[in-house]
C-alpha cells in the first residue's frame, strides 16, 4: 500500500525512544522517493488523459495519489527533522566532537547540519561578555557542592585545576576535585560521579 | 545568595551609564532571576534582556579576578566561589531555555521578528537574531538537499511554518502578582461558562491561561513561579 514505507521510517525513530539515533536509512528514503516518483508519473497521464479526452471518472484516484504524495512528504520531512533534533541533542550531550560510533549512523548531509549547528551555536556564546565567551552547555545542573568526589573510569593523563595543581587521572583512581572543571569529563564517560 | 556580592561590585553601577537608574549588584542579580524563571515558565519565547545579561557578565568577571586575589585556603574564598559558580547557573540556565525556544520555534520566531514594528523592540538579542537565521538557512537547506530537490516538481518546498509546532500559548502557568491589576477578562473554558473578570492582588497566587496574562508577564507586573 502507498505510504507504507513512510510510516515505516517514523517507526524505526520511534522504537528508539530514549533520544538515540539509528543508522540514518538511506534505502528507505531512496525507495519512498521512488514511490512518489512513480505516484507523480502516473497522475501526470492521468492529467493528461483526463483533460484531453474529459474523462471525470479519473479525477478520484488523482486525488488520492496526490494524498499520498502530501503524506509521503510529510513523513520523510518528520523523520529528517526529528533525525536533527536527536543530533542536537548530542551536541548538548557530548560536546562538539562526536563519538565515531555516532557518526557511523549520520549521513553526510547530517554531518554537515551539524557542524554547521555547531558553527551557529559556538558564534552564539562566543559573543557574551566582550568576546570572551560563555559556555553556556556547562553547569547544566544547579550546583550543590563546590568539589566532589569523582572515580576514573579510563586514563585521561594529567589534568590541571585552576590553582595550577596537577592531578593524575589514572583508572580506577578516585580524586576530590571541584565540580565545574568535571562537568565535561563526567558527560563523556572519563570520570564518574561517586555519591555516598 | 546575593548580600556575599555587595562588597565586590561597586564598579557596575559606572558602567551602566545609559541606564537611568543605578542598579546595585543585589538588585542586579534579582533582576536576572526573574528574567529566568519568567523564561523558564512561559510557553513563548520573552523579550530580551541583554543588558542585564552583559552587566551579570561583568559582574562575574569582577568577582572571578577579586578572587585570584584571595590567598588560598581561605574560608570566604569557598563562598564566594559557590555564589559565582550559582550565578552563572542561572545565567547559562536562562540563556539555555532562550535558546531552546528558538530552536523549537524557529519559523515562527523570525516571522515575528519580521512583522515586528518600526520602533518597537525586538525579542531576539542581535546574536540570537544571528543564530536563529542561521539555524533556519541550515535546516531548510539540509532538507531540500536530501529530500525535497528529489522529490516531484510540485512537491519540493516544504512551509516550514506550518511544519513546525507553535507555542502554546494556552497552556496554564503559575504566578505571583507583583504590584495590583484590575479587571482582568478571563476567557470561559467551557461552552456553557461566560466569561467574567477578576481582580489580582498584590502577593497573591494564581493558575491562569498563559495568554490572559501574557502582557503583566512582559510588563514585569506579575512573576511566574
Amino acid at each position: 500500500m502507498f505510504g507504507e514505507k513512510a510510516v515505516e521510517l517514523i517507526r524505526e525513530l520511534h522504537r528508539m525512544s530514549d533520544g538515540q539515533l539509528p543508522a540514518f536509512n538511506e534505502d528507505g528514503l531512496r525507495q519512498v522517493l521512488q514511490e512518489m516518483e512513480a505516484l507523480y508519473d502516473q497522475n501526470q497521464t492521468d492529467v493528461n488523459e483526463a483533460k484531453a479526452e474529459g474523462r471525470a471518472e479519473l479525477i478520484p484516484s488523482i486525488k488520492l495519489r496526490h494524498c499520498c504524495l502530501l503524506r509521503n512528504q510529510r513523513c520523510l520531512a518528520a523523520y529528517l527533522y526529528d533525525r536533527l533534533l536527536r543530533i542536537r541533542a548530542l551536541r548538548w550531550e557530548y560536546g562538539s566532537v562526536l563519538p565515531p560510533n555516532v557518526r557511523f549512523h549520520m549521513c553526510a548531509e547530517e554531518l554537515q547540519w551539524f557542524a554547521q549547528y555547531k558553527k551557529s551555536l559556538a558564534s552564539f556564546m562566543r559573543s557574551f561578555g566582550g568576546g570572551e565567551g560563555l559556555d553556556i552547555t556547562q553547569d547544566m545542573k544547579p550546583p550543590k557542592s563546590l568539589y566532589i568526589e569523582v572515580r576514573c573510569l579510563k586514563d585521561h593523563g594529567e589534568f590541571e585545576i585552576d590553582d595550577g595543581t596537577v592531578v593524575l587521572l589514572k583508572k580506577n583512581s578516585q580524586h576530590f576535585l571541584p565540580r565545574w572543571k568535571c562537568e565535561q569529563l563526567i558527560r563523556q564517560g572519563v570520570l564518574e560521579h561517586v555519591v555516598s | 545568595m546575593s548580600d556575599a556580592l555587595s562588597d565586590h561590585g561597586s564598579d557596575i553601577q559606572q558602567d551602566d551609564s545609559q541606564e537611568e537608574d543605578v542598579m546595585t549588584p543585589a538588585e542586579l542579580i534579582a533582576k536576572l532571576e526573574e528574567a529566568w524563571l519568567n523564561e523558564k515558565f512561559s510557553p513563548e519565547l520573552l523579550e530580551n534582556k541583554s543588558e542585564v545579561v552583559e552587566c551579570v557578565m561583568e559582574q562575574l568577571t569582577h568577582m572571578e579576578s577579586n578572587l585570584q586575589r584571595v590567598k588560598k585556603g581561605d574560608v570566604k574564598a569557598s563562598v564566594h566561589r559557590m555564589e559565582i559558580d550559582r550565578i552563572r547557573y542561572v545565567l547559562c540556565s536562562y540563556l539555555r531555555a532562550r535558546l531552546q525556544k528558538i530552536e523549537r520555534f524557529f519559523p515562527h520566531v523570525l516571522e515575528k521578528e519580521k512583522s515586528r514594528a518600526e520602533g518597537e523592540p525586538s525579542l531576539l538579542s542581535p546574536e540570537e537574531y544571528a543564530f536563529a537565521k542561521e539555524y533556519y538557512a541550515n535546516t531548510e537547506t539540509y532538507l531540500k538537499t536530501v529530500a525535497l530537490k528529489r522529490m516531484p516538481a510540485n512537491l519540493q518546498t516544504v512551509d516550514l511554518l506550518k511544519a513546525v509546532p507553535e507555542p502554546c500559548v494556552d497552556s496554564f502557568v503559575f504566578l505571583r502578582v507583583k504590584e495590583r491589576q484590575e479587571n482582568i477578562l478571563v476567557e470561559p473554558e467551557t461552552d456553557d461558562q461566560r466569561e467574567y473578570v477578576v481582580d489580582l492582588e498584590e502577593g497573591s497566587q494564581h493558575l491562569m491561561r498563559y495568554r490572559t496574562i501574557a502582557p503583566l508577564v512582559s510588563s514585569g507586573a506579575v512573576q511566574l513561579i
